[in-house]
């Protein structure tokens, strides 16, 4: 997808000189320049100092900031949740690195318990500014148990925000913003993603939480997406321009708190709507969707709200497999080809 | 009316009696009213659920009030403790005032958190209370977390993390001690062995050779406590908290102790044996403590009576609070999850 229009997008700016960086170094610049700007912010998890991340996102960042601000975990993900509340309610800023999704759920009391629960139970009166990072997502052959989209876990719980970028230029301005949110933020980094370049420019800049962004204007279909299956729509969005099919393509960018109403507002305009996500289709984040543009929306609708996910199965290993287990660019295509028959 | 606390061990001194070796005539005070303050609180928290003025659970401390009051005693202000779903000790040990916690139990929008939490969840960070926590073994991140940060900050706090014999099985348990050995952070872990978890007795949910011996695989120093006694869990405290803020690392302490009520308000606790339950009654951390210092001389009945007296009209008042305080309004309800949402 083009990176500029985004920015252009996100923030109505002439859109600058291009500096392609990768994903996984627009995360390390976010996390870099808050660490410089705030000296309560750290950064601690599993394999983050001497390793760099096991993507490489904070890379560099022991040698420049020392062991005390990046520290390595042993494999405790309890320890690692739960600290970043003690941690936070005292004065601290942790950025916190799982590594993988999948090994949250190791630390899902210290998450859905005590952080997320923490000020609501206290009175309202504590701040808790923590990031939660994780990779996630499939697509590269690292099988069940290193390859789910468990978002939908965390948006169900009150108390928690949750962020899933789509290219190199959101990720950095979304990530700064969560660092400096005083409140609990997942931030899920779909692991396809951290090599892909994306145009971003130097010095500062934010991307706020809670705002969707129109990343193709269309006025046929609207897709509704989020994290890698965004690039996936907007190549199928490509596809289908040439079949005469105008495609709108919606990044949500924060999946808490939900931005709806530009989602609402392409609706009244293109009277169709598909939602995909990587994550399994059933009990997905796309089902809530899905019920809010009928709830907003459902005089402008010509077809139901369509949904693509993956099936209803672990990832597989096998490379045609896990390929086939969640939504293409030709599937999304296809999904978008049946809304325009009402199928 | 909660009466100040002396300065704490470990700044400075407090200017303990030479002959008797009991501390000082103001931390004595401190401590007796202390712990009548925990059980007259309770026993009217009881009263008042009985009477159905509350809802919910109460796990009640009484028992145990020289544990918390001792480890109490021996920090600061800005120190920092976690407490358990059996809390209410710990928030009064640590400054809590009895009309913003029973107001909080009766869920009154007057309480510590405007009637959210009630009596498992009761926090006050300006007096260095994290919270309370309705998870068993929940607490130990959190504290771990907390001592990470005061090293990080360098702000000379030590926190305090209770925890029962429950949560010594725990993932946690291990997870925290084992990251706050490896940093020599400042952090002070205090088993308090109430004998019970729930209605499983410790012998049927621990094994090897007792709690405290687990410090030695993290290389801490694992200190038995008499947890009915007020003088040794302070002592002992003093000592683990010196240590830690000298920046020589965490210990553990066990607080070997009883719980004197069931689980809950709702438990008559018949699973135990009643030999067992004569022989811990006759060492009540309260009657001991009268019974020590006035065979010392070092307090006399009237001031312990004055001190009764005084807890009582504080506790009748709180009871008074909590009765005629609203409820909290219905547009508080969304009110504090997030910051800014």
């Amino acid at each position: 997808m083009d990176a500029t229009k985004a920015r252009t997008a996100a923030n109505g700016e002439t859109p600058v000189e291009q500096r392609l960086i990768f994903f996984n170094q627009a995360l390390r610049e976010a996390i870099d320049e808050e660490m410089t700007r705030d000296p309560t912010v750290f950064v601690y998890g599993e394999e983050v100092g001497v390793w760099g991340g096991s993507y490489n996102v904070t890379q560099g960042l022991l040698d420049k900031y020392g062991p005390l601000r990046v520290i390595d975990t042993p494999i405790s993900e309890a320890l690692i949740g739960g600290a970043a509340v003690g941690a936070s309610i005292t004065g601290s800023r942790p950025v916190v690195d799982f590594m993988y999704q999948d090994f949250m759920g190791i630390a899902m009391d210290q998450i859905v318990n005590q952080a997320a629960k923490n000020r609501y139970m206290f009175g309202g009166k504590n701040a808790l500014p923590i990031v939660y990072r994780a990779a996630f997502g499939a697509g590269i052959g690292n099988a069940a148990q290193h390859t789910q989209s468990l978002e939908a876990w965390f948006t169900h719980v009150p108390g928690l925000k949750v962020v899933a970028p789509s290219n190199a230029y959101d990720a950095k301005g979304l990530l700064k913003s969560a660092i400096r949110d005083d409140n609990v933020v997942l931030f899920f980094e779909h692991k396809a993603l951290y090599r892909e370049r994306g145009d971003v420019p130097e010095g500062e800049y934010l991307v706020p939480l809670g705002v969707s962004d129109v990343k193709r204007a269309g006025a046929n279909a609207t897709i509704v997406s989020y994290a890698r299956q965004v690039q996936f729509a907007l190549q199928a969005a490509e596809q289908l321009a040439s079949e005469g099919i105008d495609v709108e393509v919606i990044d949500l960018r924060t999946l808490y708190p939900l931005d709806i109403d530009p989602v609402i507002e392409s609706v009244k305009k293109t009277n169709r709507a598909l939602v995909v996500h990587e994550a399994v289709r059933f009990g997905g984040f796309g089902g809530e969707v899905a019920a809010q543009i009928q709830e907003l929306g459902f005089d402008y609708l010509d077809a139901p709200v369509k949904r693509l996910g993956a099936v209803h199965a672990p990832v597989p290993f096998a490379e045609p497999l896990e390929m086939a287990s969640f939504p293409s660019v030709e599937s999304i295509a296809q999904g978008v080809r049946e809304l325009m028959q009402g199928i | 009316m909660a009466a100040r606390k002396p300065k704490a061990a470990g700044k400075k001194a407090r200017g303990a009696s030479k002959k008797s070796k009991l501390p000082g005539k103001e931390m004595l005070e401190w401590m007796y009213r202390t712990m009548v303050r925990i059980r007259r609180f309770e026993e009217a928290a009881d009263r008042a659920f009985q009477a159905a003025r509350m809802r919910g659970a109460l796990h009640f401390y009484i028992g145990e009030e020289a544990s918390g009051t001792g480890v109490c005693a021996a920090l600061t202000d800005s120190d920092y403790i976690t407490s358990t779903h059996r809390g209410h000790g710990h928030c009064i040990a640590k400054g809590g005032r009895l009309d913003l916690m029973m107001a909080e139990l009766f869920g009154k929008a007057t309480g510590y958190c405007g009637g959210k939490g009630g009596s498992m969840h009761i926090a006050d960070l300006d007096l260095g209370n994290l919270g309370a926590n309705g998870i068993v073994g929940g607490g130990l991140p959190i504290a771990t977390g907390a001592a990470l940060g005061s090293k990080l900050r360098d702000d000379d706090n030590v926190t305090v993390c209770f925890f029962g014999d429950g949560a010594a099985p725990n993932g946690t348990f291990h997870e925290s001690i084992n990251f706050g050995a490896l940093h020599d952070l400042p952090i002070v872990y205090v088993c308090e062995n109430n004998q019970w978890g729930m209605g499983t007795h410790v012998s049927d949910t621990n094994a090897g050779p007792g709690i405290v011996t687990r410090a030695d695989s993290y290389g801490i120093p694992g200190v038995m406590v008499d947890g009915n006694d007020v003088f040794d869990v302070f002592a002992k405290t003093t000592a683990a908290v010196k240590r830690a803020r000298a920046g020589k690392g965490p210990s553990l302490l066990v607080c070997e102790t009883y719980r004197h009520r069931g689980h809950t308000v709702h438990d008559q606790a018949a699973y135990r044996d009643q030999a067992d339950v004569d022989e811990w009654m006759a060492r009540d951390p309260i009657e001991r403590f009268r019974k020590t210092v006035t065979t010392a001389k070092a307090m006399s009945k009237k001031k312990l009576e004055a001190i009764d007296a005084e807890v009582l009209q504080e506790v009748e008042a709180a009871v008074e609070f909590a009765a005629s305080s609203p409820f909290p309004q219905l547009d508080t309800l969304l009110q504090g999850v997030y910051t800014d949402v």
